[in-house]
Order: C-alpha cells, then structure tokens, then sequence
C-alpha cells in the first residue's frame, strides 16, 4: 500500500443531447483505496464509471491511468490517446457491470479464460491456474463447467468478479453490483467485495448499500445532478450537516 | 422415369446445396452493408433487399438469366445452371441479410461493452462473442427459409433446368400420366423432412446453453 496515484480525473464534463449529465467532476484514487459513490438515480454515476472505463467518450476534462493520459482536453477539444495506447491502458481497470453481461455460451471457465489468453497472450496453462485459484477463493469451484444461465444472480456476479479480476486490473469498478439481486444474494457479493477490499484491492463503488459502503469504504463520494455534492471518509459524511446527503442517507436507513 | 426424376433429384440437391453455400455467409455481408454507417452503403444495400423480396424470383431468375444477352450483347455458354445458382444465392441473401440483422440487433448492448473492457477488439467481440449468439437465435428463422429453398428450387423450370420439378411436368406430359408428379412431390417432401432434421440437430446442438 503506497501513495501512488492510479487515477486521476480532472474537470470531468459529458453530456447527452445538450443536457449536461457530468459537471467538472474532479477525483484521485490511490493504491489500495476503495472509494464509494452514493448518490439518487440519475446524478451521473454510472456515466462517470462509462467515461473512467472508456465506454463513453468524455466532452471535457483528463483522465489519466497512473500516469498515461487516457484523455485530456485540448484548448476545447478532446484527445484521446492511441489505439494502441488506450488498449495498454484498458488492461489497468475493471468493470463489473449490475447485470453481469457473462458470455452466455461460454462455460464459467471459459467467461474467465479466454479474456487475459485473447488480450494479455497468456498460455493457456496460466489462465487456468488464474482462473481456478480465482474460482476457489470465490467459492466457484465446482461451477466452472456450468454455463452462466444455468447459475443464480448471486454467482453470476461472483463469476463476473472473477472474470475482471483475472485480467489482473489496477482498479476495479463496480456499477451497482448487486442491484439486481435478492437480498441473500446480495450479501454473498458483498461478502466477496469486502474481502477484496481486505486485500487492499484498488476499488470503486458504486452502490445503494449504505451500511456497506460505509464499512468497506476509504472514501465516499455522494453525486447529485452531476456533480460531486460532499466527499470524506465514511465518518464525515454519516455525520454530514449536508441537507441533501441526509436526506439521501435517511431513505436508505430508514 | 425413375432414373430420369433421380437425375433431376441430383440437380435439385445441386442448386439447394449452391445457393445455401454462397447466400449464408453473402446474407452477413449484406446485413454487415445494410448496418453500415455509411449513408450510401446503407441505402443501397437497402433498396437491394427491397428489390429482392419485392419482386419474384421467377421473374429474377428469368432477368439474371437473359441480362448478359439483351443488355450486352453477349451470349455465355452453359450460362444456365451458373445463371440459376447466382439469382437463387443473390435472392436469399437479402432473405438471411434481414433475419442476421433482427438476430444483431436484438443482442444486448451489454455484451459489447464487457468484451470491449475485457480489451476484445471489434473483430474478436463479433466473431467470438455477438456471432455464436446471433446464430443460435436466428436458427428457426433460418431454417424456415432453408425449407422454402428445397420448394423454390423447382422455379428453375422457367429456365428450363432439367431439375427435378422440369423433369417430372416433361414426363407427366408426355405419359398424360399425374405419376411423375405425385413421385416429385414425395421427393420434394421426404427432402424437407431430412433439412428439416437436419436443422433441428443444429439447433439441439445449440441448446447447451440458456
Ligand atoms: N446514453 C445516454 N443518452 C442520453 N442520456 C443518458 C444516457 N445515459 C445516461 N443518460 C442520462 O444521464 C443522466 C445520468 O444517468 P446515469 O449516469 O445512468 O445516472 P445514475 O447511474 O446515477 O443513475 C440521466 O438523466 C440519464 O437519463
Ligand atoms: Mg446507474
């Protein structure tokens, strides 16, 4: 665990049909953090996680990857690095998406395999033990030959964690990992991220799960219309003055 | 009469078999054209397809056919069976181009954007990823135009193709017998029976997942 900065937003600015979904959003994460993002529906969250993935292009602001600029604005324009450049940088993160996007006719194993095999070049010997060290501390292992819809929400997740996990990522993004699952479900995902966070696993979070985003997180960052309303540690904003926080907060521990 | 329908059975199978061969994969770049965000490559490639299922494929077979004499000037040798094989494959893709293009679009968004975190480039996501799906949903539509084919084959006559349906009107005319029709329509059944379990071993194939 360093200082070391593995991201870095600055500025950050998108929108969609003329209406401005992210406003100047600024953020740092460093090694070993996990950071949280609350906020109601519709602030902007998961476009900040699609902009930071690259899933979404950006209209103003700099993202940079531990020192590679991915993107950055250019006297008004966007810039965004090269092909081969922004394809380096893509192997530093993650994304485990809410509703999984397994590949459904591919095996558990397979889902884990083939990525790093396809875009690391590794033998396929050393996927598999990747992937079977993965499947084992995530309590996968006798599903490694069952395909995707034949699994419940909960291990689909856990396969898809796996799944980013064994590109073997800097950071991990997680976009409401557990919204579309049942309440026992939900807790055996938690269970998993929680233990990554252990691991001093670079994470960010965007979640619902208040009382877990307030164990789990280094920091936590509440959005509303856009932009980033408060930022502190887990402490700071459970006792935040903030009128809007505490509202948000009070429909979620109600 | 029975070795003459067979010969005509052969020819049948033939341009069956051709036209599945070329239109299949052609069906993809036609799809792939009529995706495209080029405007023109898109807008041809539409008109294309219209043309296609608007018209009959009689009447294509009968153009195809006659085009290089009346529009060039130029008669090919042996330019009948080619002739057929080219408006049948040329037909169907337009068919399979619409049926790949419903089974493309209809692939969640999601799948994209996992492959291209994972770092799948466009040609990987769609040959690995989007294709095997698309193919195990577009497989009854297929199938239902594959069935089509094997009755469509016997349009060939307008050309007169000593294909089996040809051969079968030939022989019933001159025997003043119904015989050898009642024998091709057997044949054109019992061959869809086979395409049709054929067809559903694929799809069995398919099913080891969802
Ligand atoms: N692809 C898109 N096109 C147009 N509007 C979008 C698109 N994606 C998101 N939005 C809009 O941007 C806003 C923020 O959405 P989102 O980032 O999904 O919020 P959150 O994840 O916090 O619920 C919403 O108003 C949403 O309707
Ligand atoms: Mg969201």
């Amino acid at each position: 665990m360093g200082q070391e900065t593995l991201l870095t937003i600055r500025n950050m600015r998108k929108s969609f049909d003329g209406t401005e979904v992210l406003k100047d959003i600024s953020l740092t994460v460093k090694r070993g953090e996990v950071l949280s993002v609350i906020g109601p529906s519709g602030s902007g969250k998961s476009t900040l996680l699609r902009c930071a993935t690259l899933l979404e292009r950006m209209d103003g602001g700099t993202l940079i990857y531990h020192g590679d600029v991915a993107a950055t604005d250019e006297s008004g324009a966007m810039v965004y690095a090269s092909k081969k450049d922004l394809k380096m940088i893509r192997r530093r993160f993650g994304l485990v998406f809410q509703n999984f996007n397994l590949f459904p006719h591919y095996s558990v194993m397979k889902n884990i395999t083939e990525p790093p095999m396809l875009t690391e070049g590794i033998s396929k010997e050393e996927a598999y033990r990747r992937a079977e060290d993965l499947l084992g501390r995530l309590g996968l292992t006798d599903k490694k030959d069952a395909y995707p819809g034949s699994l419940s929400g909960g291990q689909q997740q856990r396969v898809s964690i796996a799944r980013a996990l064994a590109m073997q990522p800097d950071i991990l993004f997680f976009d409401e990992p557990t919204s579309a699952l049942d309440p026992e479900l939900t807790a055996e995902v938690l269970k998993v991220i929680r233990r990554l966070a252990s691991e001093h696993m670079t994470m960010i979070i965007v979640t619902h799960e208040m009382q877990f985003a307030r164990e789990v997180s280094d920091r936590i960052i509440f959005m509303e219309q856009g932009g980033i309303q408060a930022e502190g540690t887990p402490e700071e904003l459970f006792s935040s003055e903030n009128a809007r926080l505490r509202e948000f907060m009070g429909k979620f521990t109600a | 009469m029975l070795k003459q329908l067979g010969n005509g059975m052969a020819v049948s199978v033939g341009i069956f078999l051709l036209t599945l061969l070329f239109s299949l994969p052609l069906g993809l770049l036609v799809a792939f054209g009529r995706m495209s965000r080029n405007r023109i490559v898109s807008s041809l490639t539409k008109i294309y397809i219209s043309i296609m299922r608007g018209t009959p494929l009689m009447l294509q077979l009968i153009v195809v056919y006659f085009a290089p004499y009346y529009v060039f000037g130029v008669s090919i040798g042996g330019y009948r069976f080619p002739a057929i094989i080219i408006a049948f494959s040329v037909n169907y893709a337009a068919y399979f181009a619409e049926i790949y293009r419903g089974g493309i679009e209809s692939m969640p968004k999601g799948q994209y954007e996992a492959a291209e975190v994972l770092g799948y480039s466009r040609a990987q996501t769609f040959f690995r990823i989007i294709l095997p799906q698309v193919i195990k949903t577009v497989l009854p539509s297929i199938t239902n135009e594959t069935i089509t084919l094997v009755k469509d084959t016997s349009l060939s006559f307008v050309l007169a193709q000593a294909e089996m349906f040809t051969i079968a009107k030939q022989i019933a005319a001159k025997e003043a017998s119904i015989g050898p029709l009642m024998v091709a329509g057997i044949f054109y059944y019992v061959f869809n029976f086979i395409v049709a379990f054929v067809m559903e071993r694929f799809e069995k194939k398919l099913d080891y997942y969802r």
